[in-house]
């Protein structure tokens, strides 16, 4: 019998060792496993590669862990955010590394991983000065980009529901990295609102197989949600809106940028 | 009658130009105000890069929903007819041709098409390129909306780039407050003049010898 459901979210993130290399899902707020991050910082590990679109904003979750000073390096497309603070002050005082690289190249570099990719070509940044060092090669005369495929030691994914054998289905635009991040590491983590009886997932709306999957962990339902239906009530950070309803910055909290 | 069309005007201007149909992503800043000009009734689809085609305006108050965000990472609302996807989908639908348009904000666009929209090199500045370069080299066509002058007086359509590229020969055609330019072998040409603007003053405005592509109108907003 196969049963990737653990018990908590200290299980949930057991074994992983200082020096790691750490995909983190989500774009922005939205998919970022926050609670499995929260127990990572927890458990301990430093040294941290994190792979990430974003390195954190405001104080909880990416940002709390550089704050708390356990990344070593950072591989993102875009750590700059009006929020981003933790990794503003870390980047300018030389405590981490940062590795920029697009948002489509980094996607592909983890599918590849994840797809037993060797290595591949691609056309984005070419003439840019995130080329420089790399592999240029003209085919059917077009310039393009030698790009190396994106591993992790551990991915740690949010999804909104997943079955024991670690079938995943994700809400709306969480999505992002996850399915990709679930490929392309040794160990992959993922922590859902709920987990449901085997069978009960729409096998043709199953996003992430459970092959890619190793771990998953309940956290409860998100705030927005009743009964799997959207109720609102929240800004984009999901905290509980004020009782004014038409408060302006419910829709622009967010940290801008990308 | 001035001699420039206002942020929504431009963005009206832009939006008129979009085909019924048609598969677009909108930059963040200025670019997003297209989506609120679209006319009525067309069915164009917009793309976030975060992975949405069917992407709707900024929800009522109180139904910001937090897994529903654009890639400026606002609240933004689901259309009849989305769909969502991975991030390898939708930079694969960028960079494999499949979008129809894309709109972005410069700081910079040469008379190659270079544009130059994500970094001012500034040696202090922490650097951040998101989607922008894969934006750049993707869709089929890429028009930029900006002002003409920077706030210090500056063309942003100059004969080289001095800031660092984004994408290199990608941009086909600039929508400014002063006049529409479209990118060709020869360099920019005048598509378009916007108020009381005309052809010597771009070329001391820029500094670069433009052409004319059509006769200069004037639409009817200015």
């Amino acid at each position: 019998m196969i049963d990737k459901t653990v018990a908590d979210l200290r299980e949930a993130v057991a074994g992983i060792r200082d020096g790691a290399t750490v995909m983190v899902g989500g774009f922005g707020r939205a998919g970022q496993p926050v609670e499995l991050i929260d127990a990572l910082i927890d458990a301990g590990a430093s040294e941290l590669t994190i792979v990430s679109n974003n390195a954190g904003g405001g104080d909880v979750g990416l940002a709390r862990l550089i704050a708390e000073g356990r990344v070593r390096k950072v591989v993102c497309s875009f750590p700059r955010q009006s929020d981003s603070w933790h990794f503003d002050r870390a980047y300018r005082e030389g405590r981490l590394e940062l590795e920029l690289v697009p948002q489509g190249n980094l996607a592909e570099r983890i599918r590849a991983a994840g797809a037993g990719i060797g290595a591949f070509y691609s056309p984005t940044a070419v003439g840019t000065p995130l080329a420089e060092g790399k592999e240029h090669r003209e085919i059917d005369g077009r310039t393009y980009l030698l790009e190396h495929p994106i591993r992790a030691d551990v991915a740690l994914i949010s999804g909104l529901r997943a079955d024991r054998w670690g079938n995943v289905v994700y809400r709306r635009t969480a999505r992002n990295f996850g399915p990709i991040m679930a490929t392309a590491a040794t160990t992959t983590v993922v922590q859902v609102d709920e987990i449901v009886p085997l069978g009960s997932l729409d096998p043709e709306a199953i996003v992430t197989p459970g092959i890619f999957v190793d771990r998953v962990v309940a956290v409860g339902n998100r705030r927005w949600l009743r009964d799997g239906e959207f109720v609102g009530g929240v800004d984009l950070q999901g905290e509980p809106l004020a009782e004014r309803l038409d408060d302006p910055a419910a829709t622009s909290t967010a940290g801008g940028d990308r | 009658m001035t001699d420039r069309l206002d942020r929504d005007a431009l963005a009206r201007r832009v939006a008129a130009d979009i085909p019924d149909g048609a598969y677009v992503n909108l930059g963040i800043g200025a670019p997003t105000l297209v989506a609120d000009h679209l006319p009525p009734g067309s069915e164009v689809i917009l793309h976030t890069e975060n992975g949405m085609l069917g992407m709707g305006p900024a929800p009522a108050p109180g139904h910001v929903d937090p897994d529903l965000i654009n890639a400026g990472k606002l609240a933004v609302t689901e259309l009849p007819g989305a769909a969502y996807f991975h991030h390898a989908d939708s930079f694969g639908m960028m960079r494999g041709g499949h979008l129809d348009l894309c709109i972005l904000g410069a700081f910079q666009v040469s008379q190659t098409g270079d544009l130059a929209n994500w970094s001012t090199g500034a040696p202090d500045a922490i650097p951040a390129v998101g989607g922008a370069m894969d934006l750049a080299i993707g869709a089929k066509d890429v028009y930029v909306m900006t002002d003409l002058m920077t706030k210090g007086g500056e063309s942003k359509l100059v004969a080289a780039c001095t800031y660092p590229l984004t994408g290199v020969g990608c941009v086909t055609r600039v929508y400014t407050d002063r006049a529409v330019f479209d990118v060709t072998p020869e360099g920019f040409a005048v598509r378009e003049l916007f108020g009381t603007t005309t052809l010597d003053e771009l070329r001391e405005l820029t500094g670069l010898a433009l052409t004319v592509v059509v006769e200069a109108a004037t639409p009817e907003e200015s």
